[in-house]
């Protein structure tokens, strides 16, 4: 077992899925002789060559349909978007091509590709390279979606998502690349749904995704201090939801805050908040509340951004809210 | 060209140069955040086009390298560099930032991040300029990367289609990011894909500022003319990384000499000592001025400028005052069923 960086993670399952099947390609732009914007890809170029690791041109909604198209004739690509930004030109042929064509052709046609990108703020990027969009995705049917918060379910996600049948989106984040986290030395799959209980508490659930697990957790540590017991649910897969994991918290804590670093408009916290109600309505001693970005293009400046993001104080508030501390 | 217009010339060079790398100097110290694309060693192509063009009437796009762009369009240095900093007397009050400089007042529409983005916008613009009736037209700056997007394609097709007066103006840096364009780029020469739109096109020396000058005259006086949409290719270099976390470890140290050495400041410097318009005393003393400028005006402007309020978040995302007319709710009368 070792301690890696999320980067390494994902480099690493690369590697090991390029060399155990040879219909495994990756594409993107600047991931072969540039190593990778996030160096997810770095060094494999010159193990694999530039047939397997294929540097596009800056076409985004064309070197997807590409590898869609590949996917649909045998390949396995591994598509990098550098972010979920750019991801926006790709979404005609992930939506209305790959998403569809297994059902369209009456399953006899599948698409098993993997789209990767980052999705998240990180540091005053501003508008056009701030956007999470993970609920634009979990709302299409045909897509698996998963968030992976460490360096754990960022190799073993995207193993599955390799071998997996369906379009798979992982959804990653640019405030992660670096985090750490341990890895079995072992080759190692991790599934592509399935919430996960990674802090166990009796008085509140909060429940979070991708880089807003950590938020939960940090607000965790802070209400553990103050003598309560706090949940924590990763939901790991946005698409499909894990509706019995979900309700066996709530039926547990009663309580509920859903963190998410979008808005919240049509989004994670919406969507868990419909879930709870038709699962376990009874169950709720409270409002739910959702912790969410400002319904706000994200702005450039420091402070602004920072109010326009949501913290892990921002979670512990909204903890002491349905606990009706405050 | 008069001495004291090719004067003007070199020191608005040397000023952009030294505003980029001041910025480069202030990103260092942390005071500018995000991302930061210095325009270094590509001066020429943005002074010498819009030194053709009518800059304040003429709209002019580009995408994230956008600083120098939007001062030689008229922007106010000072408050280019306060959005650098996000300041609310930044150009875009803090809220856009290094890539996305905007000043509608002199008819810079914006830098973008997204690659490929502006070529439609400026078809846009040329499009209302031209129903408008007015003289003005586009001038949309891109890299050569963004020749791969398919808003290249379709924009081309639409602008030649309907006779759109908008210039195109392609800085060929070689590089997209870390991809020289022989690795993405099935014809290196981005002149010769506007065979394909029947628009007209042509390839020069982005690196010399009186070449940069004379074609883009040669083809804005075209699509003044209204004779449609021209493509005009520079071939020009970056000094600097692509981005302030790039260390440009995919380039030769020799590709990187050679083209240092065409300079677009130095070879315009020695081309005006050569004719008599300057000294290498003149130079010195115009860098000081420079250095001074950027100094006491525009990085003191961006400094000691205010932050914009936390309260104002939700400032400019809609029309802060919309007519009620439009908008509603709608009063209690006006409710059927
Ligand atoms: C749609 C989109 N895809 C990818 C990117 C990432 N990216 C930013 S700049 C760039 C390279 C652009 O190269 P070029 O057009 O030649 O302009 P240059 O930076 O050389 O001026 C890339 C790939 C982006 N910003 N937008
Ligand atoms: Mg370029």
């Amino acid at each position: 077992m070792a301690e890696i960086a999320y980067w390494e993670a994902i480099r690493r399952a690369h590697d090991e899925e390029l060399a155990h099947d040879r219909m495994v390609v990756a594409m993107g732009e600047d991931i072969g002789v540039a190593g990778g914007t996030y160096k997810a890809t770095s060094g494999l170029y010159q193990k694999y060559g530039a047939d397997r690791i294929i540097d596009t041109p800056i076409s985004e909604n064309s070197y997807t349909g590409i590898g869609i198209g590949a996917s649909m004739a045998g390949l396995r690509p591994i598509i990098e978007i550098m972010s979920i930004n750019f991801a926006l030109l790709a979404l005609d042929t992930l939506i209305n091509a790959a998403a569809k064509i297994r059902y369209m052709s009456g399953g006899r046609v599948s698409c098993p590709i993997v789209m990767r990108t980052p999705g998240g703020t990180a540091h005053q990027l501003a508008a056009q390279h701030s956007a999470r969009l993970a609920r634009m995705f979990m709302s299409t049917p045909g897509l698996r979606v998963v968030t992976p918060r460490g360096p754990l379910d960022a190799y073993g996600m995207l193993k599955s998502a390799v071998r997996c049948n369906d379009p798979v989106i992982i959804i990653e984040h640019e405030s992660m690349y670096n985090m750490r986290g341990e890895v079995p030395d072992e080759e190692t799959f991790r599934p592509l749904e399935g919430a996960e209980i990674v802090r166990a508490g009796t008085d509140v659930t909060l429940i979070g995704y991708n880089y807003s697990v950590h938020l939960c957790l940090a607000a965790a540590e802070k209400l553990a201090a103050m003598g309560v017991s706090a949940e924590v649910l990763d939901l790991r897969a946005l698409r499909p939801i894990d509706r019995d994991t979900i309700r066996r918290s709530v039926e547990k804590t009663h309580k509920v805050v859903i963190a998410e670093e979008d808005e919240a408009t049509v989004g994670v916290g919406s969507e868990i908040i419909s879930v709870i109600v038709e699962e376990c309505f009874f169950a709720l001693d409270a409002q739910p509340v959702r912790v969410h970005a400002a319904d706000v293009p994200v702005p450039y400046n420091r402070q602004l951004e920072k109010a326009a993001i949501p913290n892990a104080d921002d979670v512990l508030a909204a903890a002491l809210k349905v606990l009706g501390r405050v | 060209m008069n001495a004291s217009d090719q004067k003007r010339l070199l020191r608005e060079m040397i000023f952009y140069r030294r505003f980029e790398e001041r910025s480069f100097e202030a990103y260092m110290e942390r005071k500018i955040g995000g991302f930061l694309h210095l325009y270094s060693g590509q001066e020429a192509v943005a002074t010498g086009v819009l030194e053709a063009a009518r800059c304040g009437h003429d709209y002019v796009i580009t995408g994230y390298r956008d600083h120098v762009h939007a001062i030689k369009a008229g922007a106010p240095a000072r408050e280019v560099m306060a959005e650098l900093y996000g300041k609310v007397t930044g150009s875009s009050r803090g809220r856009g930032g290094s890539m996305h400089i905007f000043d509608p007042t002199v008819n810079f529409m914006g830098g973008y991040a997204l690659v490929g983005q502006p070529f439609p916008l400026a078809a846009g613009l040329a499009l209302a300029c031209k129903h408008k009736g007015t003289d003005q037209i586009a001038i949309c700056f891109l890299g050569d990367g963004a020749n791969n997007q398919g808003t290249f394609h379709e924009t081309m097709n639409m602008a030649s289609l309907w006779k759109l007066p908008v210039l195109f103006v392609c800085e060929n840096n070689l590089y997209a990011i870390g991809t020289r364009i022989d690795r993405s780029t099935a014809v290196t020469d981005q002149y010769k894909r506007m065979c394909a739109y029947n628009i007209p096109s042509s390839q020069h020396d982005g690196q010399d500022i009186d070449a940069v000058m004379a074609a883009a005259g040669d083809a804005i006086a075209h699509v003044r003319g209204g004779k449609g949409p021209y493509f005009i290719e520079f071939m020009t270099y970056r000094q600097r990384g692509h981005s302030m976390s790039d260390s440009n470890a995919y380039r030769s140290k020799e590709e990187e000499r050679q083209w240092l050495e065409r300079d677009p400041i130095r070879i315009y410097g020695e081309r005006l000592k050569k004719a008599g318009v300057m000294t290498d005393k003149d130079i010195a003393a115009m860098e000081k001025s420079v250095l001074e400028e950027i100094e006491n005006d525009v990085v003191r402007f961006a400094e000691e400028s205010p932050e914009p309020r936390v309260e104002d978040l939700n400032k400019y995302c809609l029309d802060d005052q919309p007519d009620p007319r439009w908008i509603g709710p709608l009063a209690q009368g006006e409710q059927h069923g």
